[in-house]
Formats: C-alpha cells, sequence, structure tokens
C-alpha cells in the first residue's frame, strides 16, 4: 500500500519533469526514473520478467540513445520550456480532458474481485509458453520489424544532404 | 526468524561486495608491480617494518579508502552541479544490489531451518543482474557531460558507445547459456551444475558452453571498461575519460564502480561456467569419487568449503582480468567497434542457434 | 497485493495525460519522443494491471511485443532527427516543415 503511493507519487514527479524541464538532459534522466519507476510496479503487480525486460530495453539502450543524440547534437537547454501558443493551450486543455475522462472512466468502472495469483503467475515459463506457443508469428514477426528498423535507422543517419 | 535470516543474508552479500572490492584495489596495486617488476604499495605498513614479515596488506585497505575520501571534492566552475554530484552514485548503487541473486553456497541447515545462501531467491536473477549493471551506463554518460570539459564528454560518449554495443554480445552469450540451463535463476544454474557428465567430468558450463565463456568474458571486460578495452579513460588521449574532473571520495566511487563490475562479471563467470560454488563430487552428505568411493563429511563442513570454494573461483577470475589489463595494450576505437559488432554479435548469434538446435534435439519437442 | 487495480489504472491514466500534454506543448522533437515513450509506458502499465486483474498473461506478451514497437520506433525517430539537424541545424519542431506547403 505505502510501497505504491510511494511509486505513484515518485512517477508522477518525474513524469513532469520529463515534460516541464527546459534542458533536455534532464528530461532523459527523468524518463529513466519515470520508466524505472514503471518497471518497480510491473513488480508490485507479480510481472517480474516484463519488469527486468523494462529495466534492460528502456533503461539500458533506449534511454541511453536519447541521451547520445541529446549530446550528440549538442541541444542547449531552452529559454521556456513550451510557450502557451493558441495550439498548445488547446492541447493542454485536450490533456487535462483526457486525464479526467479516464479518471471518471476507470471509477465507474467496477472490476471483478483481484485474486490471489496461481502459483507461477507472471513467471519465466508461463509468459514463454503464451509467446512462443500461441503468439508465435507475431513474435517471428517482430524480428523483421527490429531487423527493417535498423536497417532505416542506419540509412537515415548515414544519407548525407 | 525468517526476516533475521532475510537480513543476514543481505548484509553477507553486501559486505562480500564490499570486502572484495577493497581487497580488489590492494591486489590490482600489487599485481601490476608485480607484472611491471616494481614492488609496489609498500609505504603503508603496520609497526613501521619492526616484524619480520609485511603486514602492508591490512594498512593499505585502510589508507587507501581513508586517503580518498579524505581529498578535497573539487567542482569544476562551469559545471552542472547537481548531475556531477549524481553521476557517481548513479555509477555504482546499482551494481551494489548485484550480488544479491548471486548465490554463494548451496544450503546452511541449522537444526530443523534450511537456508538457502542466496540473498534474494529471484527467478530473474540473471536479469536483474544484467539490468543493474546496464543501469550503471548512467553514471558515466552523466558524469562524462555534466562536468564541462572536453575530455570528460568523449569519454563519456565513448563509454556509453561502447557499453550499449557490448551488451549485445553479453546478453547473446548469456542467451546460450540459459538455453542450455532452462531457467534464468542463478542458484537452479549452479545447482545444475553439480551432475556429473559420464560418470568422471562436473557438468560445468565450460564443457558445455566453451565459446559462450570466451564472449562472456570479453564482453563483460569490455563492459566494465577496463583495458584493453579503457577507451573511455584513455589515460594518453583523454586524461581520465569521464572522470577526469572528479576528485577525492567521488573519483573513488567511479574506481569503486570499477572493481564492482570486475567482481560481478568474475562471480558471473564462475556461476555459469565454473559450477559456481559447487567444489567437484561434493555433495550434502560428503565426497561420492568416481569409482565408488564415498567419504562422509558433515553437512557444516560441506557448506563452508563451497562458500570457500566459491570465493576462491571468484578471485581467480578477478586476478585473472587484473592480469589481461596489465599485459594488453589499448585498442583502438575502431577495433573495439569492430570486434563487438563484427566478431561477438555473429558468433554469438551462431552460438545461440547451435546451442538452440542440440537442446532440441537431444531434449526433443515439448511445445504446450 | 495492497491496493486495488483502479489504483494502477488512475495511475496509468495520469501518466498518459502527463505525456499527451508533452507532445502536445513541448517544441523540441527529442522531448516529443520522451513524451510519446510516456504514453506507451502508461499503457504497458495497464496492460500489466489488468492481466493481474484478469490473471491472464496475455497481457503481459502484449507489452513485450509493445517494448520491441518502442526500441524501434526510437531507433529510427532518432535517426531521422539526425539526418534533419544535419540539413537543418534545429531540432524544434516548428521549423522542421519538410512536408507542409
Amino acid at each position: 500500500m505505502i510501497a505504491f503511493y510511494f511509486v505513484a507519487l515518485l512517477m508522477i514527479a518525474s513524469a513532469l519533469t520529463v515534460i516541464l524541464h527546459r534542458n533536455p538532459i534532464y528530461s532523459a534522466l527523468a524518463l529513466v526514473n519515470t520508466l524505472f519507476l514503471i518497471a518497480v510496479s510491473f513488480v508490485l503487480l507479480d510481472a517480474e520478467l516484463i519488469a527486468m525486460l523494462q529495466v534492460i530495453v528502456y533503461a539500458g539502450a533506449i534511454v541511453i540513445l536519447f541521451l547520445f543524440v541529446i549530446m550528440l547534437l549538442n541541444v542547449e537547454a531552452e529559454k521556456h520550456a513550451f510557450r502557451l501558443s493558441r495550439a498548445g493551450t488547446a492541447g493542454l486543455a485536450l490533456a487535462l480532458l483526457l486525464a479526467v475522462e479516464l479518471g471518471v472512466l476507470v471509477v465507474v468502472w467496477e472490476p471483478a474481485r483481484v485474486e490471489t495469483p496461481p502459483a507461477g503467475f507472471g513467471s519465466t515459463e508461463l509468459l514463454a509458453e503464451h509467446l512462443f506457443a500461441r503468439s508465435f508469428l507475431p513474435f517471428e514477426l517482430t524480428s523483421v520489424l527490429l531487423l527493417v528498423a535498423v536497417v532505416g535507422a542506419v540509412v537515415m543517419a548515414r544519407r548525407k544532404a | 526468524m525468517e526476516l533475521l535470516i532475510a537480513f543476514v543474508k543481505a548484509l553477507v552479500a553486501l559486505l562480500i561486495i564490499l570486502q572484495v572490492t577493497v581487497l580488489l584495489l590492494w591486489i590490482e596495486r600489487k599485481g601490476s608491480a608485480l607484472i611491471q617488476d616494481r614492488v609496489g604499495a609498500n609505504r603503508a605498513n603496520i609497526f613501521g617494518g619492526l616484524l619480520p614479515f609485511n603486514l602492508g596488506i591490512v594498512n593499505t585497505l585502510m589508507a587507501d579508502p581513508l586517503k580518498l575520501f579524505h581529498k578535497e571534492d573539487i567542482v569544476p566552475k562551469d559545471a552542472d552541479r547537481f548531475l556531477h554530484w549524481l553521476a557517481p552514485f548513479a555509477a555504482v548503487l546499482p551494481l551494489f544490489v548485484t550480488f544479491a541473486v548471486v548465490p554463494f553456497g548451496d544450503v546452511l541447515v541449522i537444526g530443523d531451518t534450511v537456508i538457502n545462501l542466496q540473498a534474494a531467491e529471484l527467478e530473474v536473477g540473471l536479469l536483474f543482474i544484467l539490468g543493474m549493471v546496464s543501469l550503471g551506463v548512467y553514471g558515466v554518460i552523466i558524469g562524462g557531460w555534466a562536468s564541462n570539459s572536453r575530455y570528460a564528454f568523449l569519454g563519456g560518449v565513448r563509454g556509453s558507445a561502447q557499453m550499449i554495443s557490448y551488451e549485445i554480445g553479453l546478453g547473446l552469450a548469456l542467451v546460450s547459456v540459459v538455453l542450455t540451463y532452462g531457467t534464468l535463476d542463478l542458484q537452479a544454474i549452479a545447482r545444475a551444475q553439480g551432475e556429473l557428465m559420464w560418470g568422471v567430468i562436473p557438468a560445468w558450463g565450460v564443457f558445455y558452453q566453451p565459446l559462450a565463456l570466451v564472449l562472456f568474458f570479453i564482453a563483460g571486460m569490455a563492459e566494465s571498461k577496463r583495458a584493453p578495452f579503457d577507451l573511455p579513460e584513455a589515460e594518453s588521449e583523454l586524461v581520465a575519460g569521464f572522470y577526469t574532473e572528479y576528485s577525492g571520495s567521488k573519483q573513488s566511487m567511479f574506481m569503486m564502480s570499477d572493481f564492482i563490475e570486475i567482481a560481478i562479471v568474475a562471480a558471473l563467470v564462475t556461476t555459469l561456467f565454473f559450477g559456481g560454488w559447487q567444489v567437484p563430487y561434493l555433495y550434502r552428505d560428503g565426497f561420492h569419487l568416481p569409482g565408488g568411493l564415498f567419504l562422509a563429511v558433515p553437512s557444516l563442513l560441506v557448506t563452508l568449503l563451497q562458500v570457500l570454494a566459491f570465493l576462491v573461483k571468484l578471485f581467480i577470475f578477478c586476478w585473472l582480468q587484473i592480469l589481461v589489463r596489465w599485459t594488453f595494450p589499448r585498442m583502438r576505437y575502431d577495433h573495439l567497434m569492430m570486434l563487438g559488432w563484427k566478431r561477438l554479435l555473429p558468433l554469438g548469434l551462431a552460438n545461440v542457434a547451435v546451442s538452440a538446435v542440440l537442446v532440441l534435439a537431444l531434449e526433443g519437442w515439448t511445445v504446450a | 497485493m495492497g491496493v486495488s487495480i483502479e489504483h494502477y489504472l488512475i495511475l496509468a491514466a495520469l501518466i498518459f495525460a502527463i505525456g499527451c500534454a508533452g507532445v502536445l506543448l513541448r517544441r523540441n522533437v527529442i522531448v516529443i519522443l520522451m513524451s510519446v515513450e510516456l504514453m506507451l509506458n502508461a499503457v504497458n502499465l495497464t496492460f500489466v494491471a489488468l492481466a493481474r486483474q484478469q490473471l491472464s498473461m496475455d497481457g503481459q506478451v502484449i507489452v513485450f511485443f509493445v517494448m520491441t514497437v518502442a526500441a524501434a520506433e526510437v531507433a529510427v525517430g532518432l535517426a531521422i532527427f539526425l539526418a534533419i539537424y544535419s540539413q537543418r541545424r534545429t531540432v524544434n519542431a516548428d521549423d522542421i516543415n519538410l512536408l507542409r506547403w
């Protein structure tokens, strides 16, 4: 209980830091923190394997890529994180509306009782079974996706004007 | 009671890592001196050298950390103060918890309680270590950036590129090991290595996955940024790389993270490829030698022997890394990237494919 | 378990809205991409929370796929930003108008 509120408050704070900080480096670091906290809440939800993958994939690779590009381009801190243009104001209002809507939906929604999970729920074996037996084709297709992404990234980054 | 046991186990795991780190500092100073034909680290001596034998190790162990923590902490003028302060912690803290999932013995039996000698019994232990090690990159990259120095910055960029490149080789080497044992729990992997091949050879990972061992060791050394892969801190090009602008206790934290990484690589090599705490032919009730010989050993002694075996193996592989560091010249950066992407990656992929086919052929299809 | 699933869902909704606001407000393309990551992760959290409530592993399997797609997306996205930066010297979304006429 306390663990959840602690994680939740920190997560919201660091998510806000991501979008409000002027310096992209700080944004990226706040993003790592947010993703790490999401991994922690995965552990609280009995999804250990997914939590570890989250840390390795996001913190270990994706955000490092962000930092690497920010440093490579030497992106300076902006004067203002954002200016409230007309589009921006509308966007902010929409985002607030979205938060309220989602919140209301969740509160109105009446879920079934949460039971204690059977032994082995969220285990590597069970996940592997679902992944390789039931979702075999999508799994293989992701490898094609990753290959295309790698080739695309190399082509984009190497092309000289 | 259970809480107490968990606490003591966590304490032991933390103490192992701290002691190994400090000992490695001394081993590296003395070891490098040995390799370079010097005496090395002989000033700090207890009782001023009045004893017939040298007790320098005791004093070096205390003097080195004391010296480092006493030094003035200098922050460069235009540095980002917060991130400059954060970086050493980001480098060292994730590494502290990694030893929690490394088993340092089988079980300790006291009366009726059976204690598993592993601080945290995590089903996904191997991934946990991998994740925490990958979090260690942030210390390097932030430290390099926040110092506001060209040398540190270059070191940070080099370090981050190197570490994410070699993580792939590291991961692929581990995948084939996981395929062999069918589990991510390090204790289960260590237990599986207690069996015998053809009744004689202990079934250690090194006999199943020799190529994975080589790949893992190379990638692990590159991951810990040590020579011949110490491009991020190459002193002849970048002063001290990403920690050029650090001093005193913060700099010592970066050094500590280096040594902990050595210890982690050694612990993983031990656990995955050399049987972890296994002593050949030693089981819970005693030695079962090939040929039907049996030698009963009390349970407590068995546990003690296993923990000892783990520590001895750990230090052998730490020493091996220090040996490599002081005897190989530094690589060129393009060669480093070539080794990672054009050698380790294809070899790792091939190893995974061959292991998968072999596992299937030996165990048959068992698709649910 | 401690808290009910709704708590996690509300948390995920908040993170999603924050990410959404980031995409709409910020003009730095790299930060926009980060905000997209926030949204993807909020959805991941929802999947895992509902998987826990339904006691079905399908939610966790989907998260696995979302992570793969996110990794691919970031790699390609950042490569595009690098290419744009080498031509235009900017990472501001307002100045990038290659497809606008």
